[in-house]
């Protein structure tokens, strides 16, 4: 197994009077793809915004690369983003600029890059993502898929350590969860870890190496993808089949 | 204490904290000036020439009945000093005020509100960057820089106008109305009604991004924060222009 990356500890976090965590605790290691599922409402989006200081956690540790990263300022937090990336479930593009300026857009803010070296860069992840002609495009042009696809673009463009999918392939048609399942491998085979929270079954089983579950709170399950698919555990079969067993 | 004086209390101090903030912004680095100059085309450009034409008809409305009202004591004379007065102090930095209010205020508070509903802020911030610095900073900038360049330009124009009608309807020489306008305005009368305006923008660009910044409930929140703002800021400017003039006339009449 690879280095660990990312180490969530003990994670809690409430809103008002309602606990969302109630202690979360797994790791993330180099490369590997972790799938993050669970039923409605348990905090996985809460959780990937936590890990990039979008909310703040109650209580817990958050440690990335041994450093702490839960306690730092916004300020200080800005820094931890250029090397874990998000991408959001509605894309989140900036709609006043075009495909090209919003991949480039923290290439511009965080680099020194010359012009030249931008666009080539830019032109180089639409490559990945198929999407070289749409350069010049707004997002009010592009379809949901392909607004997802630029969102993710935009969160690779600063070849961060870990990317953090939320929801994907939701609200997509097949061929288009297979278009953003198809750039998340490209991504992978790059080197980035990431995590993936989805409620698509059959993508996350495509995708991830290895999968947890969130349950009252708390991690309810965690491991590999074939124990995953073998688990007896009532929960997690009535998860995977979609049936209540 | 009622739950409204609760919240009024607590939006105050939420928007003196974004005040403080937007200061600290001002001063430490990053700086956007590409984005203070692109906002100070879009709301200071941009509202030239409704300028114009509010200041060009306040004179030619004032001088036209003032003009009369003061013809039946003999006093029309004393039209170019009472119009150019009033319109310089008061009449344009509020009608200005006002109108960047309802114009850039609540576009300001939509603009940024639609941005915060549709998780843009969030992806400002998720990038790595201060939403503060890339949205606050330079909409706060460029309407303190341009509101009183505004207010100043509608006073001229409404000082001309005034000169067209006081020609045409009273039979004033020209020379005379410039003579009575320029023995009349002050220094302290201009930089005092820049200093309102600069105070005027400052209250309508924080509370249009404070506004847009808590902007929730989707497309419905986004109109009421800017009907919100247009409220709120419009209240402010006519309450608080008492106490500034009061201000100004202690400290410099």
């Amino acid at each position: 197994m690879n280095a660990t990356i990312l180490q969530i500890r003990d994670v809690k976090k409430s809103f008002d009077e309602k606990a969302v965590h109630r202690g979360v605790t797994f790791d993330l290691h180099e490369g590997e793809t972790l799938g993050l599922l669970g039923p409605s409402g348990t905090g996985k989006s809460v959780l990937l915004r936590s890990l990039i200081g979008l909310e703040q956690i109650d209580d817990g540790q958050i440690i990335y690369r041994g450093d702490r990263i839960d306690q730092l300022s916004e300020k200080q937090f800005c820094k931890v983003r250029t090397k874990i990336s998000y991408s959001f479930q509605s894309g989140a593009l900036f709609d006043s600029i075009n495909v090209f300026e919003n991949v480039a857009y923290s290439l511009f803010e965080h680099t020194r890059m010359s012009e030249a070296e931008v666009e080539a860069r830019v032109m180089e992840i639409l490559k990945i993502i198929n999407m070289q002609e749409a350069r010049d495009l707004l997002p009010s042009d592009l379809s949901g898929g392909m607004q997802k696809r630029v969102g993710m673009a935009r969160a690779m463009a600063l070849d961060p350590d870990i990317l953090l999918y939320d929801e994907p392939t939701a609200g997509l048609d097949p061929i288009n969860v297979d278009m953003v399942l198809e750039v998340m491998k490209k991504f992978k085979d790059q080197g980035q870890s990431s995590i993936f929270v989805t409620h698509d079954i059959p993508a996350a089983l495509k995708i991830c190496d290895r999968i947890i579950i969130l349950r009252d709170g708390k991690v309810g399950f965690q491991g590999s993808v074939e124990e995953f698919e073998t688990s007896t555990d009532p929960f997690v079969k009535s998860f995977l089949t979609g049936k209540i067993v | 204490m009622s739950l409204d004086m609760k919240q009024n209390f607590r939006q105050t101090g939420e928007v003196w904290q974004l005040f403080q903030h937007t200061i600290h912004c001002m001063v430490t680095r990053p700086f956007y000036p590409g984005r203070l100059l692109e906002q100070i085309l879009v709301l200071g450009a941009g509202s030239l020439s409704i300028t114009i034409v509010i200041g060009f008809v306040t004179g030619l409305v004032m001088t036209l009945q003032f003009g009369y009202g003061l013809e039946k004591f003999g006093g029309v004379l004393y039209v170019p000093a009472i119009v150019s007065l009033s319109i310089v102090k008061e009449i344009s930095p509020i009608f200005t005020s006002l109108l960047i209010a309802g114009r850039i205020g609540s576009g300001m508070s939509a603009e940024i509100g639609a941005m915060a509903v549709t998780s843009q802020i969030d992806a400002l911030r998720a990038l790595g960057t201060s939403p503060y610095r890339v949205l606050v900073v330079p909409r706060v900038l460029a309407t303190v820089i341009s509101l009183p360049l505004l207010a100043t330009f509608s006073s001229f124009m409404g000082i001309f106008g005034g000169l067209l009608i006081a020609m045409s309807e009273f039979n004033m020489p020209a020379g005379f109305y410039v003579n009575k306008v320029l023995s009349t305005i002050t220094l302290t009368d201009i930089f005092g009604a820049m200093g309102k305006c600069a105070f005027f923008a400052l209250i309508i660009s924080l509370l249009a991004c404070y506004k847009g910044f808590r902007t929730t409930e989707g497309t419905k929140g986004v109109g009421e924060s800017a009907t919100w703002v247009v409220v709120r800021t419009s209240i402010i400017i006519l309450i608080s222009d008492f106490f500034l003039s009061k201000l100004i006339i202690l400290l410099f009449e």
